[in-house]
């Protein structure tokens, strides 16, 4: 009997295998954040999220909002393995007349909101959030972020209403992987120090590995960190993390594995599966 | 200046018909939800915001974080009017609206006040001159400019209901009340007035000119003039278009807004699209620095007066 860390541990190499899988089929994806925001989606709804098919028009349910709408391909993966929709679906990803398009969209079962122009999730997330208090609904609103969006001011404006309102049944993750399609986070426009900034804010901050399936299950059990406040969780992550050529590599933002690539992904992904098994 | 004609007595401003359905609303259903910019009181939202604290937010002015948070609320089932004037709900807020209310079909009801030129000498950067262009191209929004406390009125109760985004826009001067036998609903144009000379198809705040201006030009030159209230700029009243069109009238638009990507290209688009040649003219304020004044003045300055537009209509007819 496999222990619930030793079932998403396996869940998160399948994951990171799919995701190559349709991008490498459609011919295009945002590769290394997808790699690198994987790990936090495969806990949110394998173990956080009261999230499902079945309660999926529940008011009630648990709400994930993703604002960096271009790593839809973890997201669509993990939709597709909670019962959303047949995973095969995302053979059409990203081709002519597909619901299934390069970001995130209420035509597909399991999507919250259209995302993808940057600095909208987490007013959405808020105005979710306020939604819940007004009518003292029990459910809670997670939030993805790209440390790359951060600049775009609509967050700041957002997030001084979170902790306006005192959003405590508001969780936001920064996926903090260090790399934006021009180059390095801090060089492009830094944002550091995030925790200090939002701290000042008025949230309350931790600090996880992204990669640490149990940091971030215990983390996410622990929202709200602060009774009256939104929560802030700073992932840290890798982009292209699990695919060791594509690690910490700028030209896998959006970069497409040709077939030898492909096929040296799947070997090391294979032999990840196999470490977990033995 | 007002002689006999076919309006009765100067009301209220739309402003204040919008505050005053939003709270009869607001009593029976805790659903309706307003977002305000420190806006409650340029939108007269002071004692809506006494009587239902619970059912108002202040963003503080933060235009893009009004629209999104808007939106967050309405996915939920709120009945949402996010209420800012319209020259910065519609420009800054544009991506919020473009992509979390319209493309989301998230149905908030946003709510452009002080509109057009309404904010006269503050400026151009007060101005919606551009609102109608830019959400006229934005797929899944309904574009409404009420002339009257009534189309005001019943558009708010209408949006309400809605479940689709709406974009609604008014000014802050009191507004005559219009007399048609076209009850309001979106998309179908109101006739104020008929005639078979010529038709005046204006929107919002320039209906009244219009109606004075057809009622000179009946005085003054025995013309029979159609006036309409083309309240909705998307989706345009076509059937009517054609309509007035197929008699062979000559058509004037009339709008407070650029005449680049309104009412009027919006009417000549269908027009020259259906074959359905008419002498046209597009009235509005012109593409240039506007000029500075109250409302009225720019109004004046620009033709968007019953003097202004009844020699317009002379010209058009050759007259």
């Amino acid at each position: 009997m496999m222990t619930d860390i030793q079932v998403l541990k396996r869940k998160s190499v399948e994951y990171r295998q799919k995701i190559l899988k349709y991008i490498v089929n459609a011919k295009a994806g945002h590769t290394g954040g997808s790699l690198s925001c994987i790990d936090i989606l495969n806990v949110l709804y394998n173990h956080t999220l009261q999230v499902s098919p079945d309660t999926f028009q529940s008011p009630d349910r648990d709400r994930y909002i993703q604002s960096k709408g271009h790593t839809v391909e973890a997201l669509f993966v993990v939709l597709a393995d909670q019962g959303f929709f047949p995973e095969s679906d995302l053979e059409t990803l990203c081709q002519y007349q597909s619901h299934y398009i390069g970001h995130p969209t209420r035509k597909v079962a399991g999507v919250e909101q259209n995302t993808g122009g940057l600095g909208h999730g987490l007013s959405l997330s808020v105005g979710t959030a306020l939604a819940a208090k007004m009518d003292e609904k029990a459910y809670r609103v997670f939030t993805l972020l790209g440390d790359g969006e951060l600049p775009e001011g609509s967050n700041w404006e957002a997030a001084l209403s979170a902790a306006h309102y005192k959003l405590d049944n508001l969780c936001a993750i920064i996926d903090k992987n260090s790399l934006q399609i021009s180059g390095s986070t801090s060089d492009v426009m830094n944002t550091d120090p995030l925790d200090k900034k939002f701290e000042a804010f008025g949230w309350e901050v931790r600090h996880v590995d992204g990669h640490d399936l149990e940091q971030l299950k215990n983390t996410f059990d622990q929202v709200p960190f602060q009774s009256g406040k939104p929560s802030l969780v700073i992932a840290h992550t890798v982009k292209g993390k699990g695919v060791s050529y594509m690690e910490n590599q700028l030209k896998w933002h959006h970069g497409v594995p040709d077939q030898e690539q492909y096929s040296n992904a799947v070997e090391e992904l294979k032999l990840a599966l196999e470490a977990l098994s033995a | 200046m007002l002689e006999t004609i076919s309006v009765l007595t100067e009301t209220k401003a739309n402003l204040d018909v919008f505050s005053e359905t939003l709270q009869q609303l607001a009593a029976t259903d805790k659903d309706i939800v307003v977002v305000t910019s420190d806006s409650r009181g340029s939108g007269k939202l002071v004692p809506f915001g006494l009587k239902f604290p619970q059912q108002i937010v202040e963003v503080g002015i933060a235009e893009q974080n009004l629209v999104g948070v808007a939106a967050g609320l309405a996915s939920t089932g709120k009945k949402v009017f996010a209420v800012s004037p319209a020259c910065f709900l519609t420009a800054r807020a544009l991506e919020q609206i473009k992509n979390d209310v319209a493309y989301s079909d998230n149905p908030v009801n946003l709510i452009g006040i002080s509109a057009g030129v309404s904010y006269g000498a503050l400026g151009s950067t007060h101005h919606s001159l551009h609102d109608f262009a830019v959400l006229r191209a934005i797929h899944n929004l309904i574009v409404v400019a009420p002339a009257d406390n009534y189309e005001t009125e019943e558009a708010i109760r209408q949006a309400a209901l809605l479940e689709q985004p709406v974009y609604l826009r008014f000014g802050k001067k009191p507004m005559p009340l219009l007399e048609s036998s076209t009850p309001f609903e979106f998309g179908k144009g109101r006739i104020i007035r008929e005639g078979k000379d010529l038709a005046i198809i204006a929107t919002g705040e320039t209906v009244y000119p219009a109606l004075q201006a057809a009622e000179k030009l009946e005085r003054e030159h025995q013309l029979k003039v159609t006036v309409v209230s083309m309240h909705t700029i998307k989706p345009l009243d076509t059937s009517l278009l054609n309509e007035i069109a197929g008699s062979g009238m000559p058509i004037i638009t009339v709008e407070e807004h650029s005449v680049n990507g309104g009412l009027g290209e919006a009417c000549a688009s269908f027009l020259l699209q259906n074959q359905k040649q008419v002498p046209f003219k597009i009235m509005g304020i012109p593409d240039e620095y506007t000029v500075t004044g109250s409302q009225a003045e720019i109004f004046s300055h620009y033709g968007l007066t019953d003097r202004g537009i009844s020699e317009a209509t002379l010209s058009l007819l050759n007259l």
